[in-house]
């Protein structure tokens, strides 16, 4: 029943897709071509998801520009991951690349040439060829909008195959049975405000990854986890959350990236009191060491009251002796963004800058067919009937414990593909729905009906602030036993003051305010995922940096974290070492 | 149907149109429906609108500064958005 008391409306297919950025659109290609019935639904205009926004490409070991082959690309994401990487997957992944980008060229995504026709390919940190030497160029993009054409694309042709879109609707939470299958899920229209419940006897989730965790981020306002929280509600862990990339020069509460090139062209850090800190972290590479370095120094600026502006809370970027003639002509988009949201010329001033929330490397666990796995009787990876996982939102996991730059469009098609093919198969066999228990329409529908029944001196806006302050400060770059303890008490007490909130808007045509409120339920419950994992993970690997336990322990940490909703506890897997058809690649020390 | 007039309908679904892929354009576009938006003048609001169907990167390089678009009164409010931006 709705809010009225009327029956929910609703919908049956195949197979349900949530979220249609790269990964959600690959995988209901792949099935809407088979002629699987398929529904995707997606709370923005599918083009204006967030794959939208990478631009820097996706590696596929083409050897156009230099010599390569997929087993090099393999090693590169092994040690980027700083071993945590499953690797039959990052095999799997690195085999299909150079297939899938001749693929998407077919599907229409223009990318950009050599003077001899063959595919043009840039090199990216952390490519090397011969298993750690020589820099490799391995990325392929279509200008710098590559995330825009893939998607473009992916949607053209999606229409073509008569994919069923749901356009700005929100999923709320997934159906269950009692026997533990997933049968779609119920989502909100969020023009009409009216529940509707998709039936599927398959559920894809592609939502994306958590960034709006962090008050300084790059990410999108959709990026809200709200796939992670499903999958948590529903009794799924979530694997790898303490692994969240940064990188070190967001522009200050506002979060947008200012590249590398800044410091590569001579920029430089500084304190209040204008000392170039970098000499202290880092003295020989000084503003040009690795990002996780510069990010815990600027951090740690911070923290001990050497941070600029009122607040303290942001270092210097100084770029004015580069001078007019190298800022316009060597680095435009900077200066233009800079212009844009601080009215700052860089060429007079210093640009305020704060390590800023990527990417998060952690999610939902599957295994490398895009299926759900979570610990139950059989061992630590048993599927979850019915239910599959691709791109951010997942945890496959390929990226271990630090993502390279060009392998997440590269995750989103192969693993999108993939979950669409193992999805197909399925449904050869599952040629009828389950019937779906009421009770697990009830449950998502009540809580839906609570936010109208709260009432409280909290604000969604406030409580949200509130929240990314907090994981930015007990969660983010600087992490002690006793920074991150401080974390999860803090988040806990936002928790329960999320009981408070009273919506803005009870009506229910266009209630922004409703889905905001939906979106911090998600982000509050991704959030205790990752400051929890955090505080157990007792070493430091990848993005995952301790300053108490500033040393990678094989011995006790090569394996995977997983979270549960339930009473917050927490369980381990072990990393998949053995690749599918090659020798593995055992740890060894991550040194560039 | 119930519950908010028209024009809060139509400012509430604006304001979902306003999210975007990329962050900059979130804080752009949400920036100037915030703060600028309710004392523009008709033609202003219907430009914004109309700018709302742009692609995502083609509103990027436009509000950026790195293109100029062709037509006077998207020329116009890209300038009203920019100046909200930094407010």
């Amino acid at each position: 029943m709705n809010a009225r008391g009327q029956e929910v409306e609703r919908r049956r297919f195949d197979t349900l897709v949530i979220g249609a950025g790269g990964g959600g659109l690959r995988a209901a290609l792949q099935l809407a071509q088979a002629d699987a019935s398929v529904a995707v639904v997606s709370k923005v205009f599918p083009t204006r998801s967030h794959t939208v926004a990478a631009q820097g490409g996706m590696n596929a070991a083409l050897a156009n520009v230099l010599p390569d082959n997929w087993h090099w690309h393999m090693y590169d994401t092994v040690k980027g991951g700083d071993w945590l990487g499953d690797q039959d997957a990052i095999e799997y992944m690195c085999r299909a690349a150079a297939r899938l980008v001749i693929e998407l060229e077919h599907f229409g995504v223009p990318f950009s040439r050599l003077d001899n026709g063959k595919i043009y390919q840039r090199p990216f940190g952390g490519q090397s060829q011969n298993f750690g030497g020589e820099q490799a160029a391995r990325t392929c993009a279509a200008a710098d909008r590559t995330g825009h054409a893939i998607l473009h694309a992916l949607y053209q042709q999606n229409i073509r195959a008569r994919t069923h879109f749901f356009d700005e609707y929100f999923a709320l939470d997934l159906l269950k049975d009692r026997e533990g299958y997933i049968l779609g899920a119920l989502v909100l229209c969020i023009e009409t405000g009216e529940p509707l419940v998709i039936e599927a006897k398959t559920t894809l989730l592609a939502t994306g990854g958590a960034g709006q965790l962090y008050r300084t981020n790059t990410n999108a306002h959709i990026n809200t986890g709200d796939g992670m929280a499903m999958a948590l509600r529903a009794g799924i862990p979530l694997q790898d959350m303490e692994f969240v990339q940064f990188h070190p020069t967001g522009i200050a509460g506002k979060g947008m990236l200012i590249s590398e090139a800044a410091r590569g062209e001579g920029g430089y850090l500084v304190n209040r009191e204008g000392e170039r800190f970098m000499e202290r972290y880092a003295p020989h590479a000084k503003d040009l060491a690795s990002r996780d370095v510069v990010s815990r120094a600027i951090a740690t600026e911070v923290r001990e009251g050497r941070g600029c502006g009122p607040e303290g809370d942001h270092v210097l970027l100084r770029l004015e002796h580069l001078g007019a003639d190298v800022i316009h002509q060597r680095l435009p988009g900077i200066q233009s963004m800079v212009g844009t949201f601080l009215r700052i010329d860089p060429v007079t001033a210093p640009v305020p800058v704060f390590p800023t929330c990527h990417y998060t490397m952690g999610g939902i666990p599957t295994n490398r067919f895009g299926q759900v796995v979570a610990p139950e009787r059989q061992g630590p990876e048993e599927p979850v009937i019915g239910l599959y996982a691709v791109g951010e939102c997942a945890c496959v996991s390929v990226h271990g414990a630090n993502r390279l730059g060009g392998n997440s469009l590269l995750d989103i098609v192969v693993f999108g593909r993939a979950a669409g093919n193992h999805i197909i198969e399925y449904l050869k066999e599952a040629r009828y729905h389950r019937p779906l228990d009421p009770e697990s329409i009830e449950q998502p529908l009540a809580r839906l009906a609570r936010w109208d029944e709260r009432r409280g001196g909290e604000t969604v806006s406030g409580l949200r602030s509130e929240l990314q302050r907090v994981m930015e400060r007990h969660c983010g770059v600087f992490r002690t036993e006793e920074v991150l303890q401080q974390g999860v008490l803090e988040v806990r007490e936002l928790e329960r003051r999320l009981q408070q909130v009273t919506l803005s808007d009870r009506s229910r045509v266009f209630n922004t305010a409703r889905i905001e409120a939906l979106e911090l339920e998600n982000l509050m419950d991704v959030a205790l995922a990752a400051v929890s994992s955090a505080l157990a993970r007792r070493e430091s690997r990848g993005a995952h940096s301790r300053i108490d336990y500033p040393r990678r322990d094989d011995e006790h940490w090569l394996k995977h974290s997983l979270y549960f909703r339930d009473g917050g506890a927490l369980d381990y897997k072990p990393v998949r070492m053995k690749p599918r058809t090659v020798e593995p690649f055992p740890p060894q020390p991550r040194v560039y | 149907m119930s519950g908010a007039p028209e024009p809060a309908r139509e400012r509430a679904r604006l304001r979902w149109q306003c999210r975007r892929g990329m962050r900059e354009l979130d804080l752009l576009l949400q920036g100037f429906l915030d703060h600028a938006y309710d004392d523009a003048p008709g033609a202003e609001r219907a430009a914004f609108q109309r700018l709302l169907d742009y692609p995502d990167p083609l509103l990027l390089e436009y509000l950026l500064g790195s293109l100029a678009p062709g037509d006077r009164e998207i020329r116009d409010v890209i300038v009203k958005i920019r100046g909200a931006a930094a407010a």
